[in-house]
């Protein structure tokens, strides 16, 4: 480990008192008078044309002050995906349309002087609706005689295979070698098809939206929203209201995880209140949120794998069906991350395929999920690896060791499959897998018990192992930018579009400016995503906060040094060369001269040659470093019952140099626990008619306390060059372990195969009669 | 309904509707530190101490405890003055969005009140109804049993 003054130190997050103390502002937080509530009318139906709409009642109705629907809103075509421009999601999607495409899409909104105006209103739309047949099976989404969902004019923005006749959001092949050559030299075959299913993120903030119009009549937006800049654009866009006219702030988020990456309540808080001149706000209830906002794609994954004798895996081929709901919303990019976050694990495998299909079904809506698609994908793959290792009697953990990509190696992978284009080749610079591999092993005792069986009554034991990569940033694509200025008090101003929605990003950006300009986090002031102040960021997604907005602060602080010597230099009239700064102030070294950084600012603001010390700088990056991690778990399988007792859940991940290894911690837990309940819990339940059946937590049961098994997070010893202080991120990678590390548990206790999460009681049951384990 | 209320040591008389829970009343009169996540008592989020319980707030209605003394986050600490309990989640890095923190700075509050030095399965049960999504819970715990440590040694 290298040695810093801020990086690597648990420095407490810099909102986390005002938070623990109730200071803190979300989006339901602020008062104001004059308030319209905004609540929305859905669709009984999966699958309908609107025939016709009356909402003359609740325009009558005493405190309504404005109704909404198709006739009378943009019908600009676009995605609530917030993603960079042009979207690589389909542009399908209508603030309000006349054909509904899922049990609970959008039909009309009522803004009103109060919540409780605002849903009585609501009950008094009449709607005729045209029923028509819905399509509830993906695999039955492209068959010529499956409900078409979408009409001739949804188009993708780029340049891909995007066919709604079929129902085809998204295709993405991929293949190099020769599959059937592959397939020829193995004498180990195997055929394994797995399914996950729809999940919510369950932040417990819900989505909200607020808009006013300011004193100089630009229209307002605050949000909880993952991505300010990307919802200011597509609320201008949408709407036709000029960008500069339109500011979204983004105060404290409580928890995103991918949902908040969408826009699609800003649109309507912004239609409400840029027509009336009038605050509104929207806030979703819980069953809007399970019901109504976004989820976590379900998807059929088939995976094939030819080995030889000795575990040597020479073809792969995946097939993944992913069910994207009514509307396209990251159905290319989920979709192509399934192949390339997993695929080039496994890097000397020479002959490999991969073909993805997102497909149009009447269900809710999918979008981002923390994992995107490599969470879906591993659950087959890491169950397949142990399934050859096993077969060709090795432990998988050498397999992994053998096999796995390491540092100065590459993928095919990384070149040939991007995001809606070309993938962007690269080298690992930095791989601790192995470091994790041996670390998680020890924690979890994986000599001991691997292979033991312990039983206890009708409890049986078993470990299982699994591996899995991410990204750091969009190659190529993602952009984050920072500024800076200096105070009198050798304080600074730090400005940043990096959204932090609760992970800690303002703390660590303070950290690294601290690092390069030798003063402690507390000398900056960090503002962060607001559309006015702050320069551009694309965001908090796909794991970039960190390596790409982390490099921006990084670059930003290093000019800022820079004016700092130079006016450190002519105060002290010492060449520039000579100067260095450290423990705020500029000194040569060996020498008593010294001059502090409250010195240097007075000196330029106000003495001589006067100027303010300030910069800013963007990053975008050409490579997207992986962290890796290794996940172990222990459960306890009941023959009896089927139900599974996860008792130890093991996580060592290489993430790059930790910046703040208690935060870094935290995304790990937080993450493995959000996969443990998607693994033996998390599903939509469905109603014949397409209808989410349990949109609240007593229903759809999520982690609490007394559920949790004995926990260990490991930060592996690793440093990545191009990553700011040796950083690559950490956000998503700990949740693509728990699924497929229980299935192998599971495996490892009772010799049966689990094809299909949530590992319910019933299902794991009805697995250990059909194997003859339970008769 | 007119009624009056003891609201982290401060009384306030308020005209509301019969109808409200005490999370809309604590909400709509400025207590904005009392959270909603879901308003069907399944979240925690909203929990405040009711006359020295932990109810959830979604979950009472306002006409139900008129005259009773409600304390909220804000109530035991604030940032100049933070209660050890605040202080200890701070530092060990047990606050992520922070959304659910009130919720769960209030159920250790009264944990540690009754049971200075609870185990960790103690602490487990008295936060069992308090969801967070962010943290994986075990940073949380690891707060408290600091808050306990620090407490017992001010005691």
């Amino acid at each position: 480990m290298r040695d810093f003054n801020n990086i690597g130190k648990n420095v407490r997050k810099i909102d986390s008192l005002s938070l623990a103390t109730g200071e803190e502002k979300f989006v339901d937080d602020f008062f104001v008078d004059n308030l319209l509530y905004i609540k929305l009318l859905y669709s009984p139906h999966p699958h309908a044309i609107i025939k016709s709409l009356d909402t003359s009642k609740a325009e009558a109705t005493e405190g309504v002050v404005l109704v909404l629907d198709h006739r009378n809103t943009p019908d600009s075509l676009h995605t609530t995906a917030g993603q960079g421009f042009p979207e690589p999601s389909p542009y399908d999607t209508r603030i309000f349309d006349k054909k509904v495409r899922y049990v609970g899409d959008r039909v009309a909104l009522v803004a009103a002087e109060t919540e409780e105006i605002a849903e009585e209103a609501i009950s008094k739309i009449e709607v005729e609706y045209d029923i028509l047949e819905p399509l509830f099976d993906p695999e039955r989404a492209m068959d010529a005689d499956a409900p078409r969902l979408h009409g001739e004019d949804a188009y993708a923005p780029i340049p891909v295979e995007y066919d709604a006749s079929r129902n085809l959001a998204a295709k993405v092949e991929m293949s190099f070698g020769d599959l059937d050559k592959g397939f020829a030299e193995s004498d180990l075959r195997f055929d394994l098809t797995v399914h996950t299913p729809y999940a919510s993120h369950c932040a417990i903030e819900p989505h909200g939206a607020f808009a006013a119009i300011d004193e100089r009549g630009r229209m307002v937006i605050y949000t909880a929203t993952q991505v300010p800049f990307h919802a200011r654009r597509i609320v201008s866009r949408t709407l036709g209201i000029p960008i500069r006219d339109v500011r979204v702030v983004k105060p404290r988020i409580g928890g995103g995880f991918g949902g908040k990456q969408e826009v699609f309540l800003e649109q309507l808080v912004g239609l409400v209140t840029w027509r009336t001149k009038r605050p509104s706000k929207i806030i979703l209830s819980r069953e809007e949120v399970f019901a109504n906002a976004r989820t976590r794609h379900p998807m059929r994954t088939r995976i094939k794998v030819g080995a030889k004798s000795d575990g040597e895996i020479t073809t792969i081929d995946l097939d993944c069906v992913m069910n994207t709901g009514a509307y396209g919303s990251h159905a290319l990019t989920v979709l192509s991350n399934a192949g390339a976050k997993v695929l080039p694990l496994l890097n000397k495998v020479k002959n490999m395929h991969f073909l993805g299909r997102s497909v149009y079904t009447n269900l809710p809506v999918g979008g981002a999920y923390r994992g995107y698609g490599a969470t879906q994908s591993y659950f087959a793959y890491n169950q397949a690896i142990d399934m050859v290792a096993r077969a060709a009697n090795i432990d998988v953990l050498e397999f992994f060791k053998k096999w796995a990509i390491k540092s100065g190696e590459t993928s095919d992978v990384f070149r040939v499959l991007g995001e809606g284009k070309e993938g962007v080749a690269q080298i690992i610079r930095s791989c601790g897998l192995e470091e994790c591999i041996e670390k998680g092993a020890h924690a979890i005792g994986w000599k001991e018990k691997r292979g033991k069986h312990f039983r206890s009554g009708d409890r049986i034991r078993g470990i299982g192992v699994a591996c899995s990569m991410q990204g750091s940033g969009i190659p190529k694509i993602d952009m984050g930018a920072a500024s800076m200025k200096m105070n009198e008090d050798g304080s600074f101003n730090l400005y940043i579009g990096a959204t932090d929605i609760g992970t800690g990003s303002d703390t660590i950006m303070a950290q690294i400016a601290g690092e390069v300009l030798g003063i402690p986090p507390e000398k900056f002031i960090v503002l962060s995503s607001d559309t006015d102040l702050t320069p551009f960021d694309v965001g908090a997604y796909a794991s970039s906060t960190t390596y790409i907005s982390g490099e921006a602060v990084r670059k930003c602080a290093v000019e800022i040094a820079k004016q700092i010597k130079a006016v450190g230099a002519e105060m002290l009239d010492i060449p520039f060369e000579d100067a260095e700064i450290e423990d705020g102030r500029v000194f040569v070294a060996n020498t008593e001269k010294a001059v502090t950084y409250e010195d240097i600012c007075y000196y330029a603001m106000y003495s001589h040659n006067q100027h303010q010390i300030a910069a800013n700088a963007s990053h975008f990056a050409d490579e997207s470093p992986p962290p890796f991690i290794a996940q172990f778990a222990e459960v306890e399988v009941d023959a009896k019952t089927g139900r599974i007792y996860p008792i130890k859940f093991v996580s060592a991940v290489d993430c790059g140099q930790p910046l703040n290894p208690r935060l870094a911690e935290g995304q790990v837990e937080g993450a493995v626990v959000n996969g443990l309940a998607y693994a033996l819990w998390e599903e939509y339940i469905f109603s014949s008619k397409g209808k989410m059946m349990n949109p609240r937590f007593w229903d759809y049961k999520i982690y609490n306390t007394l559920d949790l098994p004995a926990m260990v997070t490991i930060l592996a010893d690793s440093y990545e060059e191009t990553g700011p202080f040796g950083a690559k991120s950490v956000g998503e990678i700990a949740i693509n372990g728990p699924i497929p590390a229980i299935a192998n548990a599971v495996f490892d206790a009772v010799g049966v195969r689990l094809h299909e999460a949530p590992f319910t009681s019933e299902k794991v049951y009805r697995r250990l009669v059909e194997e003859g384990v339970n008769e | 309904m007119i009624g009056y209320f003891i609201i982290n040591g401060i009384q306030y008389e308020v005209d509301f509707p019969n109808d409200i829970t005490l999370l809309e009343l604590l909400r709509e009169s400025g207590h904005k530190e009392v959270k909603a996540g879901c308003h069907t008592g399944e979240c925690g989020a909203c929990v405040v101490i009711l006359d020295g319980e932990l109810v959830n707030s979604c979950q009472v209605l306002a006409g139900s405890c008129i005259g009773a003394e409600i304390l909220t986050v804000k109530g035991i600490g604030d940032l100049h003055d933070p209660h050890p309990i605040q202080q200890a989640l701070v530092d060990t890095g047990a606050v992520q969005c922070g959304f659910c923190t009130p919720g769960i700075v209030l159920a250790s509050y009264v944990l540690l009140k009754d049971n200075p030095n609870p185990t960790e399965d103690e602490i487990k049960v008295a936060l069992d109804g308090n969801l967070c999504r962010c943290t994986g819970y075990v940073k949380i715990i690891e707060g408290v049993k600091l808050a306990a440590e620090r407490m017992a040694k001010n005691a």
